[in-house]
């Protein structure tokens, strides 16, 4: 009805311009447009609604079960009350640490060929291929087969094999924002390197590295934050462990595995343990992406 | 003057040897850094062969039938395939129909309709919120979701949908709140985001002077975006698609919380079901080497190579888009 007003209106005013205007065709297509568009933003609301009540539940429960024996207590036994989540959280960040060192060095690298050498090769086109598929390859595959490489071979589960696993998953993260940063190097740096003689290897690590640095930073620290929530891979790698073990070659506990068992256990206090924990990886996820902004908003203005 | 000539034509031996030098370097530095490209090229290959040989115990013994078979009896050592890839597409299909109409209307928002003001905020949130660790919507789904969908959802749909006849037998059974709906509605929330993030960043890359002749003839803004925005974004829609549907399909942790890790092949989406993913997240760890073990790995194989395909297809056509892009400016 009111789009129809609304039509008469406007044929009104422009009659004089427009006298053959066909009234219902426009009320038709205006109703068409008001329909596609609330559904739009009703689709915004309820997707906004949905994920702000997961962040919600996340936080109050994750709050409440927030003290500070969470983080100088190691995992209760089973029925016993209280306990924390230390062990869990030291080896957390020393598998997440560990697949940093590894996978840094050799996704820069990667992302160096790709970008240097890989204009006309056919062996960068098939990398970058494969790399982007990697990107969101399941995960619990890239378990599967460390499995098979590392845990089958040795016949123990250990913190060692945890970090393969995180490293197949973060390299493709790497290589493929150091490739798009070094990409950002104005040409002209490059060339102006190259007319001093300078050899490829130097215009690489001292030009184009060092122009694209904190690009390179952004793509370290979206793949922590990559790493760090994933649970799947170290289910069959890392394994769990119950007790405080700083020991890399034994099983390990870390905060992903602890937060699937816990929350899967009937005890209360294993529940409310997997909220602080799950709290504690959001905190972290969430703080790497957004400090990967702010490093990467910074290069752009500077 | 002669001396100089000398040494502008002929180069002293000292740079010679230091052009020498830098040639092995550059060398050096263009095999170092191929190796290192290479190892993810490795990587994939060692996955594909440690699956394929981990996993021929099983394929030998039960042949190919064992992704037809519903067979899963760990006593007996009876294993087939069937009910954990069915339970995978099932959820992923269910979370795809949720997922990509909202993510579609989210970034048609983001794009068109939200004032400029609020566009970099909100585009911010959606893509934060894809980072969220899967784990999370798993645990959301078993504790909060579940008792809510039980008690509210599964009725109404019970009651509504389930008296069709035909169609009322997927929503018959009991309402306990777990299963293979549950599973599909919560990761239709995980790739929610991440769907409406790629929409967007396709629906960015259409030129302002097409909308705007279009808007100059005087279409309506949503005659834009289905004219000119969606026509113009085909290939890179479908690739988002493609590549939420990827994700979907080997998630594991917010699927192993909500689908009820039963084998069992029912019709209804109500029941509990079990997913590859989530098979593998529960049986792998106590798993005795044999055919258990071995039938978990041809499990893990099915999943990489259907994932693989799909990833491949929407990264095909999302690089088509681009080279359709490259063309253009």
């Amino acid at each position: 009805m009111d789009a129809q007003q609304y039509g008469e209106e406007a044929g009104l005013k422009n009659m004089s311009n427009f006298s053959n205007i066909d009234l219902s065709l426009f009320a038709k297509r205006k109703r068409a447009n008001k329909i596609g568009l609330t559904l739009s933003m009703s689709a915004m609301v309820i997707g906004m609604i949905f994920l702000l009540w997961i962040l919600g539940v996340l936080f109050f429960k994750g709050f409440a079960a927030l003290d500070i024996s969470l983080f100088t207590q190691s995992t209760p036994a089973p029925g016993s009350e209280g306990g924390g989540l230390a062990n869990a959280i030291l080896g957390s960040l020393m598998i997440v640490a560990s697949c940093t060192f590894i996978s840094t060095p050799i996704g820069v690298l990667a992302g160096l060929y790709l970008s240097e050498y890989g204009d006309r090769s056919k062996v960068a086109s098939i990398t970058r291929f494969v790399t982007d598929i990697m990107l969101s390859a399941p995960s619990i595959v890239i378990g599967l087969f460390v499995y098979a490489l590392v845990v089958a071979q040795v016949r123990h589960f250990s913190g060692w094999a945890g970090t393969p696993a995180l490293t197949l998953i973060a390299v493709p993260v790497v290589v493929r924002t150091t490739e798009n940063m070094l990409r950002l190097v104005p040409g002209s740096l490059r060339e102006a390197a190259y007319a001093l003689g300078t050899p490829k290897w130097k215009v690489a690590f001292k030009i184009s590295l060092r122009a694209a640095q904190s690009g390179v930073m952004t793509g370290i620290l979206l793949a922590l934050a990559r790493v760090s929530g994933e649970t799947a891979p170290l289910l069959f790698t890392a394994l769990n462990n119950q007790f405080f073990s700083t020991n890399m070659n034994a099983p390990m506990a870390n905060l992903p595995v602890v937060i699937f068992q816990f929350a899967m256990s009937p005890y209360d206090n294993w529940v409310d343990l997997a909220w602080g924990g799950a709290l504690l990886i959001t905190i972290a996820v969430l703080g790497f992406n957004i400090l990967a902004r702010v490093v990467f908003r910074e290069k752009v203005q500077g | 003057m002669i001396e100089s000539t000398q040494s502008h034509s002929a180069p002293t031996p000292q740079a010679l040897r230091i052009a020498k030098v830098q040639r092995i370097q550059d060398f050096l530095f263009y095999g170092i850094t191929q190796f290192f490209a290479l190892t993810v090229l490795i990587a994939l290959l060692g996955i594909i062969i440690s699956l394929i040989s981990n996993a021929w115990p099983a394929l030998s013994t039960f042949g190919i039938g064992f992704f037809f078979s519903q067979e899963w009896d760990v006593v007996q050592g009876q294993f087939g395939g069937l009910i954990a890839i069915y339970g995978t597409l099932a959820t992923s299909i269910i979370a795809l129909l949720i997922a990509v109409p909202l993510s579609f209307g989210i970034a048609v928002f983001l794009t068109e309709l939200c004032p400029s003001s609020l566009r970099r905020p909100l585009g911010t949130a959606v893509e934060l919120l894809a980072a969220v660790p899967s784990i999370i919507y798993g645990m959301f789904g078993l504790f909060i979701f579940a008792p809510l969908f039980a008690e509210y959802v599964q009725p109404a749909l019970g009651g509504t949908l389930g008296q069709i006849p035909g169609l009322g037998i997927l929503f018959s059974g009991a309402f306990n709140g777990i299963g293979i709906l549950s599973a599909g509605l919560i990761l239709a929330m995980m790739i929610l985001p991440f769907i409406a993030s790629v929409m967007r960043d396709v629906f960015e890359i259409v030129p302002p002077v097409l909308k705007e002749s279009a808007y100059g003839i005087g279409c309506t803004t949503w005659e834009v975006v289905k004219n000119v925005v969606l026509p113009y974004t085909k290939a890179g829609v479908i690739g988002g698609v493609m590549l939420g549907l990827g994700r979907a399909l080997g998630e594991t942790m917010a699927v192993t919380f909500v689908i009820g890790n039963a084998h069992r092949l029912s019709p209804s989406l109500f029941s509990p079901g079990t997913s590859i993913a989530s098979t593998l997240a529960n049986e792998f760890g106590e798993a005795e080497a044999g055919n258990h073990l071995s039938s978990l790995f041809a499990l893990g194989l099915a999943l990489f190579i259907i994932t693989f395909i799909v990833l491949a297809l929407a990264k095909w056509m999302l690089n088509n888009m681009e080279k359709k892009q490259g063309l253009k400016t």
